[in-house]
């Protein structure tokens, strides 16, 4: 199968104007991935399913991945001049990594029998509802998929035919796969008239006897 | 009030309108023609989640003119306990034994899936012993999922209890033989990465190779049972059609997948484990209805038998675990690592993202039988609500895996 550069020169040459990254990946089987922009995301899908050397025909895997505000170290070597002697010394250069939310997906051919290619898009911020593009009308696999990513990661597939909740309830608030997600203490808590009838008894006990 | 309006409904549908006042699980929605005269009424019904046919807590909203499903939405989450982010707060060997609780019929493949990844994520060989040992055992479980698989759906056409009985019979010998090799009949809890937790002795394989000699008999008996059985030609063959170019193009995998006529199998493409040395066959269905669903399923059983044959036949001496695979303080270098097998429903595969710590950054289940759920409304459209139980049957889900 073509390499990510391949596919990416090849994408570039077929829908010029779109943005592709390729990412690295320092796993052992380090299969890197394409990150694409939503502008052309669906295009480039499209171009992916129908090329005839790639045909990647089936959608295997589609899920979110957030990425919450962090701070990265970068360790830099600086020179200084410390008492007349040039020195290199080491710095620790911080640098804070915006927020994002990120869709996953592994594609693979079902004709040609290779893959995966990894395809990933990004949405701009963390906001509840922050949009991304359903491939759904390219790889109808992604479906459930891209709902439960809307449910559970809070991203808005936007041309998806059926976004609602698929695994919370239609009521529930909040997006339980995101990092800064709390869970409730009890699920099921339901406020109970105790409390009140306790209150009312108590209005007829007597008072305390002290000693 | 259905003769006042002059509205022809169906026999089920005005029995059900005379038990309005009494249930809430329905509603009658009022049905026009183009011109805007009405000519029927359809009738929402809700079946399940507590209904016997769905396989646990699964409901399907179904919209019916008269018998007729013209539109069905699944709806689930019942179970839902967000397993991924559970395995999120704990350590990478920590999700081993809730993988087990996805598909609780077929522990030994979860962990397998799982422990494929986590290798491919760490970069961890597997020894020699231990993967011949990991395909008996996943083979051992296609066998009594499949199996299974036949009992509840020909219990679902109404054979009720004897075909399930026999079915459950020989799924208890092979879940025997999962207990006394990893302490559990279902939870099984036994590969970890880069190897099994323990190795089989002599007498197990003795006992694992009299179990599958005698295997293609009860086959025989139960395919005589079902194969060429008048009630099941007609209440399959044709129901429930799903055509090649749908399955591929919404991600169905395994049995269903291949009953369509696509050949895909993720032990002959991807070869993972030590599956390119045993000779099989890929069956294939060819007009992808319920009836080459359930074929599918006896015809794979039989080339599990030879995989069985074959690996119990050549399984070598030697360690069972990587002697470089650590179990406590293990930390993956940053990365990330999709792994996948084919487990008797599907591609079961899992996403991992680690960035190095103890715990996984990202742990992501594909599971088939969700996926595989996606065309259940474009197979029962135009169908009797009697034939939805059948082929929700024949789509084999645990909603254990469903739900997550």
């Amino acid at each position: 199968m073509e390499t990510p550069e391949q596919i990416k020169s090849r994408l570039e040459a077929a829908e010029p104007g779109a943005r592709i990254e390729i990412l690295p990946n320092d796993c052992p089987a380090g299969e890197r991935s394409l990150l694409v922009d939503p502008a052309h995301a669906l295009v480039l899908a499209k171009f992916l399913r129908d090329d005839p050397q790639l045909r990647l025909d089936y959608c295997s895997n589609v899920t979110g991945v957030d990425w919450p505000e962090a701070e990265l170290n970068e360790k830099i070597k600086v020179k200084q001049v410390v008492d007349g002697v040039e020195k290199e010394i080491e710095e620790v250069k911080k640098t804070v990594r915006p927020g994002f939310l990120e869709v996953v997906y592994h594609l693979y051919s079902m004709e040609l029998k290779h893959g995966p290619v990894v395809l990933r898009q990004r949405a701009a911020n963390r906001a509840a509802g922050a949009p991304a593009v359903s491939l759904t009308s390219v790889w109808r696999g992604c479906e459930f998929q891209e709902r439960e990513v809307f449910d559970l990661f809070g991203i808005r597939m936007e041309g998806h035919p059926d976004l609602r909740r698929i695994l919370m309830w239609d009521g529930f608030k909040g997006f339980p796969m995101r990092k800064d997600y709390v869970a409730p203490d009890d699920f099921e808590y339901e406020p109970t008239p105790h409390d009140e009838v306790l209150e009312e008894a108590q209005k007829h006990y007597l008072p305390e006897v002290k000693a | 009030m259905n003769a006042e309006l002059g509205v022809r409904g169906h026999v089920l549908a005005l029995e059900s309108a005379d038990m309005s006042a009494h249930s809430k699980n329905y509603e009658i929605l009022p049905k026009a023609s183009e011109t805007g005269e009405p000519i029927g009424e359809l009738l929402k019904v809700s079946m399940g989640p507590q209904h016997p046919s769905t396989h646990g807590v699964f409901r399907m909203d179904v919209m019916l003119d008269g018998e007729k499903v013209v539109k069905l939405k699944p709806v689930f989450g019942y179970l839902h306990r967000n397993h991924e982010k559970i395995a999120e707060n704990i350590s990478y060997l920590g999700s081993m034994p809730y993988t087990d609780r996805l598909d609780y019929f077929c522990s030994m493949t979860n962990n397998w899936a799982y422990a494929l990844s986590v290798e491919k994520l760490a970069g961890l060989a597997v020894p020699e012993r231990a993967e011949y040992i990991r395909v008996i055992m996943a083979e051992l479980t296609r066998l009594q999922n499949h199996t299974c698989l036949i009992g509840f759906f020909v219990q679902d056409m109404g054979a009720l209890g004897t075909p399930l009985m026999y079915a459950f019979r020989e799924r208890e010998k092979i879940l025997d033989l999962f207990e006394s090799v990893s302490g559990a009949r279902m939870m099984c809890n036994y590969l970890r990465f880069g190897g099994v937790r323990c190795d089989v002795t002599t007498e197990w394989l003795a006992q694992a190779k009299q179990l599958v000699d005698g295997y293609g008999k009860f086959l025989d008996e139960f395919e005589a049972l079902f194969t060429e059985n008048e009630i099941l030609l007609a209440r399959t063959q044709g129901v429930g059609v799903l055509s090649r170019e749908l399955a591929v193009n919404a991600s169905i995998t395994g049995p269903m997948l291949r009953a369509a006529g696509v050949n895909y199998d993720i032990r002959k493409v991807d070869k993972y484990g030590i599956y390119s040395r045993f000779d099989f066959k890929v069956p294939l269905g060819e007009h992808g209805d319920t009836y080459d669903r359930y074929m599918i399923r006896i015809l794979e059983m039989r080339e599990s038998l030879k995989i069985l044959h074959q690996a119990l036949r050549d399984i070598p001496s030697g360690p069972v675990m990587d002697p470089k695979a650590k179990l406590r303080g293990f930390r993956p270098k940053a990365g990330e690592a999709y792994g996948r097998i084919e487990s008797p429903k599907g591609e079961l595969g899992f996403y991992l993202i680690s960035d190095g710590s103890a715990n996984p950054y990202r742990y992501r289940v594909r599971p088939p039988s969700f996926i595989n759920l996606t065309i259940l409304e474009d197979m029962c459209l135009g169908q009797r609500i009697a034939d939805t139980v059948v082929i929700l049957g024949s789509v084999d889900i645990v909603l254990g895996e469903v739900d997550r």
